[in-house]
């Protein structure tokens, strides 16, 4: 079963709930698709066994066979070449490799040279497989090295899929193909709004999908009656509590200190199977 | 008149990222505010715009092909790097929009049609003029998006005699947070005392020094954990970065959100709304 754990906005809990979730269910392999900004690492920390650095192919042009008929910028839907009389110019963060310039070159002045994104990192925690995802910063494109961190998925493994925030290709890169989705929301108008979106993007998509409202007992009730409204079934709430948020601070997932939770998720997860 | 700009950002997200900027608003006068994050905006819920001016948005492109014309040669498939095409079915969702397949396609059964990825707006409200969109689910191009937000602003800027613009930056620091801070004058990290927080606020900070933006840094809810404060405080000393605030914890902005207001309006005398003024003193200092 391949659980994903998203929200629209961030900071609700996500990250929470994926770690603490992997904690207290069997075999579990931990995918954390944030790759902007991983933190599962941070609560789990696992002890690294393999890097691997991901790569994005981007043109190389060639100045002696290239005539600069500008077939290739006039393709180019990211505007990611410009060609002038005398000279082209490559903007490789633009680049969306879809290999289209070397195609459309009536010259063949186009190849392709690999270029360094990120990283994935594999390694293992208290019996959960890890693998994150590190975009270099200064990169903008996440969606590849999103493929990546899900190219490492474990079919015999619960996976469980911690999901960037937002709404837009990252979110939809991380979730497309996966069985469930679990949206965790904070029950305040914030939390309500980007929920809305979310919850249309996985109708788009044909995802089930179950709510975790974290921080329970803060805010207004509006949450609850958009998901009874919209028959969204309301997995499990986690209370607004000092303690949770002071052992987050430290990095300790809270499970470890409040074991009795554990079952609560086995519960959730018994709850989605059926 | 030059007309300064900065963007609020975080890394980590539900930092507080749009409270803050929501209460900058209503401690500035002649300021452009913008929701820079298109695909989870919040700010409007604040700030409570007044649309005056609706704009389509349509940057991204999605592949059809015609099955009457197609003669089922796969070579869409073969050549298509976002695995879009199966049994010669398009899937709109990892469709990028690049053209190689309508190229490729030897009779021309592949079509690129435009979609309309989103709306930018121009509003007001009662604190002053606001740039905003809103990306349809699930859509890329956000970056592109927010590139428009800025642009409008800076249009409404000088049309209204603003001399500030403040972006409310999205969550991250890919594309989206890159076309945020492209340019701007300052960026103002907002971190939590979470070790999530600090780890997100170091990449924030390299992405700004990446791009070679100025950076100062607020602690929000910084009494939540006192000891990891003082390693943000200790981080930026050694760093080079100021830390022009600290605010503490307190549900009443949780009350705030609720009520629809910004937390300087709804309680002007709380201790968080007091740490906001002068770390926005603070911030006017290096701006």
């Amino acid at each position: 079963m391949i659980l994903t754990v998203a929200s629209g906005k961030g900071g609700t809990g996500k990250t929470t709930v994926a770690v603490n979730m992997a904690l207290s269910l069997e075999n579990v392999q931990l995918l954390d698709c944030d790759v902007e900004e991983p933190n599962s690492h941070i609560l789990l920390q696992p002890k690294i066994n393999e890097t691997k650095p991901v790569y994005t192919k981007v043109p190389v042009v060639s100045e002696e066979l290239c005539d600069y008929c500008g077939k290739c910028s006039k393709f180019c839907a990211y505007n990611a070449l410009f060609v002038a009389p005398k000279t082209v110019m490559v903007f490789p963060e633009l680049c969306h490799n879809c290999g289209g310039c070397s195609l459309v070159c009536p010259k063949n002045a186009i190849t392709e040279k690999e270029r360094q994104i990120g990283a994935i990192k594999k390694g293992e925690s208290k019996g959960v497989e890890i693998v994150y995802g590190e975009l270099n910063v200064g990169e903008a494109m996440a969606v590849p090295l999103i493929r990546a961190v899900k190219n490492q998925m474990k079919s015999n493994k619960n996976v469980i899929i911690d999901a960037p925030p937002g709404t837009a290709c990252s979110l939809v890169a991380s979730v497309h193909k996966t069985d469930y989705c679990i949206l965790v929301t904070e029950p305040t108008p914030f939390g309500l709004h980007d929920l809305k979106i979310t919850v249309q993007v996985l109708k788009d998509l044909g995802v089930p999908m179950g709510v975790i409202i974290n921080r329970a007992g803060l805010g207004d009730r509006k949450v609850y009656e958009y998901c009874k409204k919209e028959n969204i079934p309301l997995l499990l709430e986690i209370p607004f509590s000092k303690k949770i948020a002071e052992l987050y601070s430290r990095g300790v997932p809270f499970v470890e200190k409040m074991p009795e939770w554990k079952e609560k998720f086995l519960e959730v997860q018994d709850n989605i199977k059926r | 008149m030059m007309v300064k700009e900065i963007t609020v950002l975080s890394g980590k997200g539900g930092t507080g990222k749009t409270s803050v900027a929501a209460s900058l608003a209503v401690l500035t006068k002649r300021t452009v505010m913008t929701d820079c994050d298109v695909d989870a905006p919040d700010l409007h819920l604040l700030l409570k715009p007044e649309v005056l001016e609706t704009q389509e948005f349509k940057a991204s492109r999605v592949a059809v092909i015609d099955e009457e014309k197609c003669v089922q040669c796969g070579k869409c498939e073969e050549h298509c790097r976002f695995d879009a095409i199966e049994k010669l079915i398009i899937d709109p969702i990892l469709c990028e929009g690049c053209g190689v397949c309508a190229y490729i396609c030897p009779v021309a059964a592949i079509e690129l049609e435009k979609r309309v990825s989103g709306y930018a707006f121009i509003s007001k409200t009662k604190y002053g003029p606001m740039s905003h969109a809103l990306l349809n689910p699930g859509e890329e191009n956000s970056g592109k998006l927010v590139s428009l937000v800025r642009k409008n602003a800076k249009k409404v800027a000088e049309k209204e005699n603003c001399e500030l613009i403040i972006n409310d930056g999205p969550p991250g620091i890919g594309c989206p947070v890159i076309a945020s801070v492209g340019g701007v004058d300052m960026g103002l990290i907002v971190v939590e005392p979470t070790l999530s927080g600090i780890h997100d606020m170091e990449r924030a900070l390299g992405l700004l020094s990446h791009f070679k933006i100025p950076s100062l840094v607020c602690v929000n809810k910084y009494d939540l954990n006192e000891e990891n404060t003082s390693r943000i405080v200790e981080f930026c000393g050694s760093n080079g970065v100021e830390v022009v605030g600290k605010i503490p914890f307190d549900q009443i902005v949780t009350e705030s959100m609720v009520a629809g207001k910004p937390i300087v309006e709804y309680s002007p005398e709380s201790r968080v709304s007091k740490a906001i003024a002068e770390l926005w003193k603070q911030t006017l200092k290096h701006v």
